[in-house]
């Protein structure tokens, strides 16, 4: 019989696993989560402090950002090899990039600079000086505007990407982490963790347009810390990472409101969906695991163990 | 510090000149610092920077211009520094003449004296140097902001830890300086407060060279005290304390201001963007940041922030923002850090920390408030004898 099999499973088309990437930050390492089964399938090496993490557009090199080894990695996905490092600036803690794959927008957190780098070229195409302990970055659709948050400075800078220059500063509230643009580039949300608050600003007028507050019964409202956040493909409704709540909050993102909170692990961070968007990826840095949501039942459904203080989490098309 | 002429003042204006413009909303702030007298120490291990403080302001400062960059404004920070014996009274007129902002590095008594002069009138003054209980309580004053942590607020912290592990039976060994014995008597204050119990309460008294002799004397100087878990020292200016540790008859662990020390802050603090802040100010300072650098520190981000929010470089607008529930301060410390309105100190967690890691962060959790968590440190509401902000 195996006979027969065999040449029958070799001519099938590939299937790829789907593989959510999680960086342990104070691993070194990057814990590769299969979507179905819901392991980890490997761990894999890094520079030193892994946080940021996002795929080329076409899957084909995935960008790490190391922290302390102040360099951006590009590490085949397939064999885990570190193919080179792209010059970053000090400390780059986050990034995006570009929707023209080309260029990556990096927040460098110890200078106070946002630096952007040709990923074919290698260099940096330019560096421009924002609020102190830049972290959170986000590329609009369109890829006219790049935004960072700084997080002692209390603002959003937005970036006109074609001249490098900054065209506006909006304040927000304290300690601003991460920035989305949604609803096609129309909108752009801002979580404050220190403020406790998420800003939804609008494009067009960089003003404020909604600000999402949260309550979750028994947690101090100091405890509720807004930081990593997504929207479903649809964009109909944002998960919110509220740090050391240890909740997600589930917001309608048409009327704003907080429909739900979901008991994740401690201290949650940040998040990423698998390919269809049903199951959604958290980080959970102090309790060192990865909760998987149920996203139509908005319920957790499993904990992975990972590495230590987990960060990043990609997931890999 | 040392300098040669007495009653000389150093003056150095640290203004960011580079980007600030005509247009621009100037925001001159003063740090005033009265020099005290050190007495001389058993160990010559832990110098005191002569920046201390200073360094920490110039951070402020420079997070400041950053934002102030943005909106337009441009920080100023002008530093008079009075020697030993020097007269900071003439000195603070010269900054009030300068400044409505004065951030004030002094012992109590100049403190009280700074701010009931005329000129002080209407200004709004940090202190980022006395830790004086008195200074929240009675002796308050409505033109004084208090960054520097009270002592009865780190003592409640150190208690807290202590009554949370449940090592409740505690000894005492008091110094002899007056700021060992506000020390001890904050100490003792928190014991009562927290229900621990006060086993046995000693003047330190011993005056030889503990360098040589502590694994000969300390044995012997501690055999005798009532059965305790742990042994508070108060030793404020750091002399005798260190030699105290490892050396006791039982073996205890120790508190107070050695061993296990409750502080505004500590170079070992790393959690909740700690670790940014420390590498600024080590890349600033080429040091370590201190509790006195991170009073100071925060006195100048809270006036920054203030003037961020209101547009106003005013200290009558800065004072009504900083003491309303809208102000928050992100001091690195996991809460968001604001002013009492009942006695204007700057509510915030105190570390516990020993020399190589945190051991925690007070408010601990089975201590709670009916408003806030952090007024389970200090004197809260009810307790204050402060009218001077009743409106």
């Amino acid at each position: 019989m195996r006979v027969l099999i065999l040449p029958l499973l070799l001519l099938a088309p590939p299937v790829m696993a789907e593989e959510i990437w999680v960086t342990n930050e104070l691993d070194d390492t990057i814990s590769v989560i299969d979507a179905q089964s819901l392991e980890v399938v490997r761990t894999i090496e890094t520079g030193e402090r892994p946080r940021g993490i996002t795929f080329a557009h076409d899957g084909s090199v995935v960008y790490i950002c190391a922290s302390d080894s102040d360099a951006v990695q590009v590490m085949d996905p397939e064999t885990g090899e570190i193919l080179h490092d792209l010059p970053s600036g000090e400390d780059p803690e986050q990034f995006a990039l570009a929707p023209d794959g080309q260029h990556l927008w990096i927040a460098n957190e110890d200078d106070a600079i946002t630096t952007v780098v040709d990923v074919r070229t290698r260099r940096v195409v330019a560096q421009i000086d924002v609020g102190i302990e830049p972290e959170g970055m986000a590329v609009s659709p369109d890829g006219a505007i790049a935004i960072t948050t700084s997080e002692t400075t209390n603002m959003a800078h937005w970036i006109d990407t074609a001249t490098h220059e900054a065209f506006a500063n909006t304040l927000v509230d304290t300690r601003p982490r991460h920035a989305e643009f949604t609803k096609g580039g129309k909108e752009l949300w801002v979580s404050s963790e220190i403020g406790g608050t998420v800003t939804v600003l609008d494009v067009a007028t960089q003003a404020e347009k909604a600000k999402l507050h949260f309550d979750i019964t028994g947690v101090h409202p100091d405890q509720i810390q807004p930081v990593g956040f997504a929207f479903t493909p649809d964009e109909s409704v944002a998960f919110v990472a509220l740090g050391p709540s240890n909740h997600v909050a589930v917001v309608n993102a048409q009327t704003y409101e907080v429909e739900d909170y979901i008991l994740v692990g401690r201290r949650v961070w940040h998040m990423t969906f698998n390919a269809d968007g049903t199951k959604l990826f958290t980080t959970n840095g102090v309790s060192g695991d990865v909760t998987v949501i149920d996203v139509a039942s908005r319920e957790a459904r499993r904990s992975i163990k990972v590495g230590r203080f987990p960060w990043g989490a990609a997931l890999r098309p | 510090m040392l300098y040669a002429t007495a009653g000389a003042i150093l003056l150095a204006v640290l203004a960011c000149a580079t980007h600030a413009r005509a247009e621009d909303l100037p925001v001159p702030i003063v740090y005033l610092r009265q020099q005290v007298e050190r007495p001389p120490v058993l160990s010559d291990l832990d110098p005191v920077p002569e920046d201390e403080g200073i360094a920490g302001a110039t951070l402020g400062r420079d997070d400041n211009a950053t934002t102030g960059r943005f909106l337009g404004q441009d920080y100023q920070l002008t530093v008079l520094d009075v020697p030993v014996g020097g007269n900071v009274l003439e000195s603070a007129r010269e900054a009030l003449a300068l400044s409505r902002l004065v951030v004030l590095d002094a012992p109590a008594l100049d403190l009280l004296a700074v701010a009931d002069l005329p000129e002080a009138e209407g200004a709004l003054i940090f202190n980022v140097g006395a830790p004086d209980d008195a200074l929240r309580d009675g002796d308050c004053r409505a033109n004084v902001l208090h960054t520097v942590p009270s002592l009865g607020m780190r003592a409640d912290a150190l208690a807290q830890f202590l009554q949370l592990r449940r090592w409740t039976d505690v000894a005492l060994l008091a110094g002899p300086y007056p700021a060992d014995q506000a020390w001890a008597e904050a100490l003792r204050r928190s014991a009562e407060r927290f229900g621990l119990s006060l086993e046995d309460d000693r003047p330190w008294e011993f005056q030889g060279d503990l360098g040589r002799t502590a694994q000969a004397e300390i044995p012997l100087l501690t055999q005798d005290l009532a059965d305790h878990d742990v042994l508070l020292v108060a030793d404020e200016i750091g002399d005798f304390g260190r030699y105290v540790l490892f050396n006791t008859w039982e073996p205890r662990p120790v508190g107070g201001s050695e061993g296990i020390t409750p502080v505004a802050w500590s170079p070992v603090l790393e959690n909740w963007g700690a670790s940014q802040l420390q590498s600024r100010f080590a890349d600033l300072a080429g040091r370590p940041m201190r509790p006195a650098d991170y009073a100071a520190w925060a006195a100048v981000r809270s006036i920054g922030e203030g003037v961020t929010r209101t547009g106003s470089a005013d200290p009558a607008d800065l004072r009504a923002y900083l003491l309303s529930p809208d102000f928050e301060l992100d001091g690195f410390k996991g809460r968001p850090l604001s002013f009492r309105d009942w006695d204007g100190q700057l509510r915030q967690p105190i570390a516990v920390v020993q020399p190589r890691a945190m051991i925690g962060m007070a408010p601990f959790e089975p201590f709670l408030h009916q408003v806030n968590e952090l007024d389970t440190l200090g004197r809260d509401r009810p307790e204050s004898g402060c009218s001077a902000f009743e409106r």
